[in-house]
């Protein structure tokens, strides 16, 4: 399908599904029961999930073919953000030149970085990377004022030109849409004690993310790909052939950095707002995260990685004293504060406890990520099949 | 955003079939005011969201205006003394819930950070039916929820925000503010220090190199020229500077006489401390003592700075120590709840929440639009600050603010400031298009749906 090998045809087939499943799938539990403080199927979270997946698929790109570490990448989404919101304030509420500009301004800035960052491999490139986004990060947040707002961040006001638009009703604010059709319009399904909600903002970055996540197999599986993967392996020999890595290295870094100026730009279609801490370091060092949490140089990996933390970040941070209190108010009192006790440390502001004890566990005991864990579960049912079928159990050579 | 449904769990619990087409119901189906706008309570109770940083650097902070909002929970709840809700001057709030419903919250993380500040906003307003959000330690977080409670149809009650923008270029209607801003600080400022330190001086400014920083020296320095001071220089310093010695130096040599700290936070505890173990404050200039003045004064600030900040001058929105009825009745039950007196964001939190549920009692709906119609030029009294004004034109609150003094002697680890003087609010009142404020549009309330 579409110059997919089967294997990668299911994989996409997968990943559309769950997207356009999604609704349903991050809303298990009924309305108004205990669990459902564990439901993410509302507008925000889902669109999240979906754009720092298309974050993390573009790292993945760069870091999980070359083997290059970017530092920096939070710096081409928040070039993108920008880019974006500039074309919405001037041009028109409609997301699509928005999204457009964003992949083209963070395609510059990138090819900018990368040229002079590429110079260097290893830790120094890791280090360059993460000057120039920290650098970004601090003429936005105070020197460029003008142009980002600083502090406060942009957002589109009633008084912008938007020179493709027609005047504002009186009393309506602007809404990002996409010819007509805005981004927070929700349709709502309600089926028993559960409602599933269908937004259409989450829609179209659904469809971004699947053209994205496409072109991403497409690019693992090219030639172009595998240059990429010989110049992880070994560089040095890649140049004693005569092969010259950097114009592979640039492009890989520049494709990766239009990735993150399309998540940025679809930031802002979705919530029209950008801020400068969108660029600090802690935003870069994130991206990282979600790559290796969900497999680094595999296809789905990135996506399941960023997935995980978004959801840790809005759902576990959301847990209070009270929900705990609510949770456990069945028990004895004393076992109730002892357990409250316990759990309390690790929710709510202590998401980050939470996330750091999980990343450590997956990094010891899974190396290949959120990936590895899913294929150690698949090999477990899949061994008892060639056991119980060849009694000598020696049928496979041993590697 | 345009929700165009009832809250999802409200629905619910009411039963109200939506059709399988998942349309919203025809207007004419709904109760009248109860409904046409987002996150209409329908149930017996009201959730707001209370969205206050519990990491980053305000943390301290954040965890001080959770707590306060806890208290004010309770006490719509009926429950406890009932704090300010006696002392309030307006008394249509009956200790049973809003409008007959109980109070429940929602809290979140904003991290100091706008974006995340965002998503947890609009997790509270999607998925948990939040009808207000409020909270908030910095300006660039409460613009940046305010514009999304404008967008979302939803009231936004400010937490701690100090940069004039919020209630001036950034405003919105649906967006209210408690707390003082920057101008109030300069004005409230300057005749003290004219009496104190005389009308000939020489001022120098740091200032923290972001917004608020910008607005606050931009109030000051205008408040203080127009007493006849002379401003020798305004140095900007990075937002992340912890070291201020290379900023220090430079200010004895500029023939300067007050150097004024625009800094917030862990800027101003390290400058000042630089400030002062560089022996500025023991130094002649210009025949003159020199003086160290920081605009914005909070009481952790002041714990962080230590015995530094003894005899410095500074301006606070509110203070534990203040000996009006309102404030010795919130004094007495958040000192009896948890322990140790609130700060100013407490009380400002705190506040907020009265304030919104009096105005929802007063209107007779949850309705937005009824909301800011009821707080809009409403005058209360008895919270604390005197006579207050929720000011239509642009939602600031005109009240009285407070001149503190860093004190020589403090009696515990809470007393660290006195009230030099309580300016009055004719004296810290501006024009809504005064040019510190200018470029804002309110627009008009939204009530979503």
């Amino acid at each position: 399908m579409f110059g997919l090998t089967k294997r990668d045809s299911t994989l996409l087939i997968i990943v559309i599904l769950l997207t356009v499943l999604a609704p349903f799938i991050l809303n298990p539990f009924p309305e108004g029961s205990a669990m459902a403080q564990f439901n993410a199927g509302y507008p925000d979270l889902m669109q999240r999930l979906v754009i720092f997946g298309i974050f993390a698929i573009g790292f993945n790109i760069l870091f999980g073919l070359t083997g290059y570490l970017s530092f920096g990448h939070a710096a081409f989404l928040g070039v993108g953000s920008y880019a974006a919101i500039w074309m919405m304030k001037l041009l028109t509420m409609n997301v699509v030149p928005a999204i457009i500009i964003s992949v083209v301004v963070a395609g510059l800035f990138s090819l900018l970085v990368g040229w002079i960052s590429l110079r260097r491999s290893g830790i120094y490139f890791s280090i360059l990377t993460l000057a120039f986004a920290q650098m970004s990060y601090s003429l936005a947040y105070s020197v460029l004022t003008p142009i980002t707002g600083g502090e406060t961040g942009l957002q589109p006001k009633v008084d912008d030109p938007r020179i493709l638009d027609g005047a504002l009703a009186a009393g309506q604010t602007p809404r990002a849409n996409f010819f007509g059709l805005e981004m927070g319009t929700s349709y709502e399904l309600e089926l028993g004690n559960w409602i599933f909600t269908f937004n259409a903002g989450y829609y179209i970055a659904a469809i971004v993310m699947i053209l994205a996540f496409y072109l991403s197999i497409r690019i693992f599986r090219s030639p172009f790909g595998m240059m990429l993967r010989a110049v992880k392996s070994n560089q040095q020999r890649v140049n004693y052939t005569g092969l010259n890595a950097k114009p592979y290295t640039l492009a890989a870094f520049v494709i990766s950095g239009m990735y993150a100026g399309l998540a940025g730009g679809l930031l802002v279609a979705m919530d029209t707002q950008v801020g400068a801490e969108r660029m600090f370091w802690t935003a870069s060092g994130e991206v990282v995260l979600m790559t290796i949490l969900g497999g680094a140089g595999t296809l789905i990996g990135p996506v399941l990685g960023a997935g995980f933390i978004k959801y840790m970040e809005n759902i576990v941070s959301k847990i209070n004293k009270s929900v705990l209190e609510q949770w456990f108010a069945f028990m004895p009192d004393g076992i109730e504060d002892f357990l409250i006790a316990i759990v309390y440390p690790f929710i709510g502001k202590g998401w980050h406890l939470t996330l750091g004890i999980l990343f450590m566990l997956v990094v010891i005991f899974l190396p290949g990520g959120l990936v590895e864990g899913g294929q150690r579960i698949g090999r477990l049912f899949k061994r008892k099949k060639p056991s119980d079928d060849a009694a000598d159990g020696k049928t496979t050579p041993a590697e | 955003m345009s929700n165009s449904k009832l809250t999802r769990r409200g629905l619910i619990k009411t039963g109200a079939v939506a059709g399988a087409a998942g349309l919203t119901l025809p207007t004419y189906l709904r109760a009248d005011g109860h409904a046409g706008f987002t996150n209409a309570p329908t149930g017996d109770t009201v959730t707001l969201g209370f969205n206050v940083p519990q990491s980053g650097p305000y943390a301290d902070e954040g965890a001080d205006e959770l707590r306060a909002y806890e208290l004010a929970v309770e006490h719509l709840n009926g429950g406890g003394d009932g704090g300010m809700m006696n002392t309030f001057s307006s008394k249509a709030l009956q200790g049973n819930g809003i409008l007959g419903k109980k109070v429940e919250y929602v809290t979140g993380d904003t991290q100091t950070k706008s974006d995340a500040a965002r998503a947890s906003a609009r997790s509270m307003i999607e998925k948990d039916g939040a009808v207000m959000i409020t909270g908030g330690s910095s300006s660039g977080v409460a613009v940046a929820v305010q514009a999304l409670c404008q967008e979302a149809g939803i009231i936004f009650m400010a937490g701690l925000t100090h940069s004039n923008d919020t209630t001036g270029k950034d405003k919105k209607a649906n967006g209210f503010r408690h707390f003082f801003n920057s101008y109030m600080s300069g004005a409230a400022l300057a005749p003290v220090l004219a009496a104190n330190y005389g009308t000939d001086r020489k001022a120098y400014h740091l200032t923290a190199d972001y917004n608020w920083g910008y607005t606050t020296e931009e109030a000051v320095r205008s408040s203080t020229e127009a007493m006849g001071w002379e401003t020798v220089n305004a140095v900007k310093t990075p937002l992340t500077q912890t070291d201020f010695s290379s900023y220090i130096a430079p200010v004895l040599q500029s023939g300067a006489d007050v150097l004024v700290l625009n800094h917030y936070g862990g800027n101003m505890v390290n400058s000042l401390t630089n400030a002062v173990q560089f022996g500025l404050r023991d130094k002649l200039v210009n025949d003159k003592n020199f003086e160290i003045v920081v605009p914005l004064y909070s009481r952790l600030m002041a714990k962080g700075a230590g015995a530094n900040v003894k005899g410095i001058f500074g301006s606070t929105n509110w203070h534990w120590s203040l000996q009006d009825e309102g404030s010795k009745a919130f004094v007495q039950s958040f000192g009896t709840k948890y322990g140790f007196p609130p700060s100013q964001a407490a009380h400002t939190c705190y506040v907020q929440t009265l304030l919104y549920a009096d105005a929802v009692e007063r209107a007779g709906s949850f309705n937005p639009c009824a909301v800011v119609e009821a707080l809009e030029d409403f005058e209360f009294d008895g919270m604390g600050n005197g006579k207050t004004l929720y000011r239509g034109a642009d939602h600031q609150c005109f009240k009285d603010v407070l001149v503190v003094k860093g004190k020589e002697n403090p009696q515990s680890e809470f007393d660290l400031l006195e009230i030099v003087e309580v300016t009055p609010v004719a004296q810290v009142t501006y024009d809504p298009d005064h040019p510190q404020f200018s470029g804002g549009n309110l627009g008009t309330c939204n009530p979503g749906a």
